[in-house]
């Protein structure tokens, strides 16, 4: 279907974005890749009066080293999130990630700013952005201000992002030699919204298990930081029977609806499996072959 | 604010000014208003890739994005392809093994093939696959195209085996 009438604004720097923003509140609307708000504009699912395209903004670009911290840029689509050097050194998980996201035709256009603003809960970002612990940095006319990514996310499609703010950078913790990380998930076709996926990270200090966060995508209303499974870790030495009892922790951490996938014990399923794929890729070589 | 926007740009080559409505996708700008009608709609929200054409080099899906957003860009449709005769070798191995049939997905298919042809020349039968993973074709199931791109790999020498 063909889009509704919308005028169309290019902003250059982020006081033009506040401006034409405080202008026309809810009727508008930021366009930064579009690979999600015009397909949804396409079925009518809102109609905004003005798109303010902000991809000519310099200042939602780039990735750099901060003080121990990966600063990713909203801007920064998923493809260039793929082949940057400093996020396969210092956030691998988000390389990882990244073929994962629809197909490459969309992947050259998709941002990561897009995509957690939008926030649909069966997406790869939002989890791995949790997982990584990051921190989110928002910006409005009134300056910045940083959230923890565990707390953006506050429902289906919902942000911690006020009228008059968007997201201008992410900031990622770099890894370390102890770090691991790993994205699963089950979808239908390549490509697809996941069916059930898991993002996680967790130190492994000789052998033993540190801070792990497992989030799982595709079973709930956003990204699932699993607090009971990520308890019967943490401390644990890194062998079959951890994995087991993550997996059985893991009844109380999902409540997850059915949909058009199948029914919550399907979901219920599949998490069990991914935590069993993920947590293994850490195991030492010769147990992971047992 | 303005529901009308003026754009300057190259499509294959040839600059072109146009004032667009802001709702005009690139697709519908490419074949009503310059008559380019290889670029194909089809779902129209981006799932099937019918409308795959190259943005600044990099392909896109045509029908997410604004024509009024590509003040500056180039753009190149499978005309320009065509006649550029880049990927003739490619369009060759199509024809050869009969990789169309109705050929309503056939030139954003070759649009993405030529994508792997162009940056992934080692690619292996399972990432032709996972790259064309989202171009739909509802006849051939799928086997002569990725034949035709691994021949066209093979035949360039770049080919994985």
């Amino acid at each position: 279907m063909k889009w509704p009438a919308f005028g169309y604004a290019r902003a250059s720097t982020l006081e033009e974005v506040f401006r034409l923003q405080a202008e026309h509140g809810d009727d508008a609307r930021l366009l930064a890749g579009g690979q999600t708000l015009l397909a949804t504009l396409a079925f009518r699912l809102s109609e905004p009066k003005l798109l303010v395209d902000i991809t000519g903004v310099a200042a939602l670009r780039g990735i750099a080293l901060q003080g121990g911290l990966l600063r990713i840029g909203a801007l920064t689509r998923h493809a260039e999130l793929g082949r940057d050097p400093l996020v396969a050194q210092h956030a691998p998980l988000l390389t990882e990630a990244v073929p994962f996201i629809a197909h490459p035709a969309i992947r050259n256009r998709g941002t990561i700013g897009g995509s957690l603003a939008y926030a649909d809960p069966a997406a790869e970002l939002p989890a791995c952005i949790v997982a990584l612990d990051s921190t989110m940095v928002l910006a409005s006319a009134a300056g910045e201000r940083r959230v923890a990514a565990g707390d953006f996310f506050t429902g289906l499609l919902e942000t911690a992002l006020r009228p008059g703010e968007l997201i201008a950078a992410v900031e990622v913790p770099v890894a370390t030699d102890a770090s691991r990380s790993a994205i699963v998930e089950v979808a239908r076709r390549s490509g697809d919204y996941a069916m059930a996926g898991l993002a996680t990270t967790l130190r492994l200090e000789g052998g033993v298990i540190r801070a792990p966060r497992l989030v799982y995508f595709g079973v709930g209303n956003g990204p699932v930081l699993a607090a009971r499974a990520n308890a019967a870790l943490e401390g644990r030495s890194l062998d079959a029977a951890a994995i087991a009892a993550a997996r059985a922790a893991l009844a109380g951490d999902l409540d997850p609806q059915a949909d058009l996938h199948g029914p919550p014990e399907m979901k219920r399923h599949l998490a069990g499996v991914l935590t069993q794929r993920a947590l293994s890729r850490f195991l030492p070589a010769a147990e992971a072959a047992a | 604010m303005t529901s009308r926007v003026d754009i300057t740009l190259t499509v294959n080559g040839e600059r072109v000014t146009r004032s667009v409505e802001a709702r005009r996708h690139l697709i519908d700008f490419l074949r009503l208003d310059l008559g380019l009608t290889g670029s194909h709609a089809g779902c129209e929200h981006g799932v099937c890739g019918a409308c795959t054409v190259r943005v600044d080099g990099e392909i896109v899906r045509g029908c997410l994005v604004l024509a009024a957003s590509l003040d500056g860009a180039e753009v190149t449709t499978i005309e320009g392809l065509s006649d550029s005769g880049e990927m003739a070798d490619l369009q060759d191995a199509f024809i050869a093994r009969n990789a169309a049939q109705c050929g309503f997905c056939t030139p954003g298919m070759v649009m993405a093939a030529a994508d792997i042809v162009q940056h992934h020349p080692h690619a292996t039968r399972a990432e032709i696959r996972e790259h064309l993973s989202g171009n739909y074709c509802r006849c051939t199931g799928y086997q002569a195209i990725v034949d035709a791109v691994e021949a066209t790999l093979e035949a360039r020498g770049g080919a994985a085996r």
